[in-house]
């Protein structure tokens, strides 16, 4: 035998619909103010963050990410049953045994669709949504969700005011099918493991702990080559962008990224950190939700994506938004 | 008179303080602190040190960046390093 039969796939995939679920308990800087030393003009001065939602005990990684799905769901026009590809994106599991894409699966109505958790920190939704997207091409998936969940205040100590006052809790998925016309851009992904430590939960500890002016050299120096190559893979340019959605760390990175990369002044820029604080995989689907959901951003807008963090990954792409 | 060896490097921290952090050029002296005197927060001081890498070809690691308090002691490490 010289080679197998593979499927027909697809010429390309595209986004079909947006969903998001923000917890409802809303932390101001303040209310942070009142248990440590910090305040508003400081937290907003490093990481330009206002407010920040906690997940209560109630709303579960699993509930945070069923809502959100059910919600692309509805918005692509796609029953649960058409589904045949689950991911979840965390790195915040209640649990490391049983992954939770197939539970999540479940409860939202799909019929035993292949399910699987992705672990590449903050950068995990962008890693799944190419990982998806290929899927789709390929012919191993016709209709694919794709969900960033993350409760990261379960691995934060909230007395540790390095930490507390910038992570925070949410879910944000998308629905993809197949398109004759691509709408999701070649990926651009890497990791630098050689900074294993600098976004960890150290042995023995239960919290998360991050080494802040590492992290910070490493996205504000080595990640613009990446949307300038992930854009010129997509046969883009930074004035074709109408919409930059980088993951929602720091305002301060999205500000110094925007402006390296010459991006018009017509391009609307996430910054939904200001409101969500840092939800790591969850962030860059919950920004582009909230972009839709107000107007700012418009079916057909070409966005350029890029997720970074934890291992440290990072993955960057331009999509068509639905 | 000649002027000074390091003074090309105050004049280009001078205008690297300016762009990062907002800092008038006639502040940017040797004696000064980042922190204390010029209000430069640490994450202002990686871009600083960016820019110094860019500028003068010298880069300042994360445990180095910890030692240097003043301008003066930027210009010093910026003598000392330079190629």
């Amino acid at each position: 035998m010289t080679g197998l039969q593979l499927p027909a796939g697809a010429p390309g995939a595209r986004i079909l619909g947006f969903g998001s679920y923000r917890p409802r308990r809303r932390v101001t800087n303040d209310e942070l103010a009142e248990t440590m030393d910090t305040n508003d003009e400081w937290i907003q001065a490093r990481v330009g963050i206002a407010e920040r939602r906690w997940a209560e005990p109630d709303e579960t990684l699993l509930e945070m990410s069923v809502a959100a799905g059910g919600k692309a769901l509805a918005a692509s026009g796609l029953d649960a049953s058409e589904l045949d590809l689950v991911l979840l994106a965390s790195a915040s599991l209640p649990r490391p045994i049983p992954g939770l894409a197939p539970e999540i699966a479940h409860k939202l109505g799909a019929q035993r669709p292949g399910a699987f958790d992705v672990n590449a920190g903050c950068a995990g939704w962008c890693y799944a949504l190419s990982a998806a997207a290929d899927a789709i091409r390929s012919g191993s998936a016709r209709n694919a969700l794709v969900i960033g969940g993350e409760r990261l205040t379960d691995y934060t100590d909230l007395t540790d005011r390095s930490t507390a006052v910038i992570f925070a809790d949410g879910a944000g998925a998308a629905v993809l099918g197949p398109s004759d016309t691509p709408g999701v851009g070649p990926v651009v992904w890497g990791s630098d493991g050689d900074q294993a430590e600098a976004i960890a939960i150290p042995q023995g500890e239960a919290a998360m702990s991050m080494a802040g002016q590492a992290v910070y050299r490493w996205a504000t120096t080595r990640l613009t080559a990446t949307l300038l190559t992930a854009m010129d893979l997509a046969g883009v340019g930074p004035d074709d962008i109408d919409v930059f959605a980088p993951h929602q760390a720091n305002l301060r990175i999205i500000e110094l990224m925007a402006k390296r990369l010459e991006l018009p002044a017509r391009t609307v820029i996430a910054r939904d950190v200001v409101r969500s604080g840092n939800t790591s995989s969850a962030s860059v689907p919950l920004a582009l939700s909230a972009l839709l959901e107000s107007g700012e951003a418009r079916s057909g807008d070409v966005a350029l994506l890029l997720g970074y963090g934890a291992g440290l990954t990072f993955a960057g792409q331009v999509v068509i938004l639905p | 008179m000649s002027e000074p060896a390091n003074a090309d490097i105050q004049t280009g921290l001078a205008e690297i303080l300016e762009e990062v952090a907002g800092v008038a050029p006639a502040d940017a002296t040797p004696e000064k602190s980042f922190t204390e005197d010029l209000d430069v927060d640490s994450l202002s001081m990686v871009e600083i040190a960016t820019a110094v890498e860019d500028k003068f070809g010298v880069a300042i690691p994360d445990d180095e960046l910890a030692n240097i308090k003043t301008v003066g002691d930027a210009m010093d490490y910026i003598q000392k390093n330079r190629a």
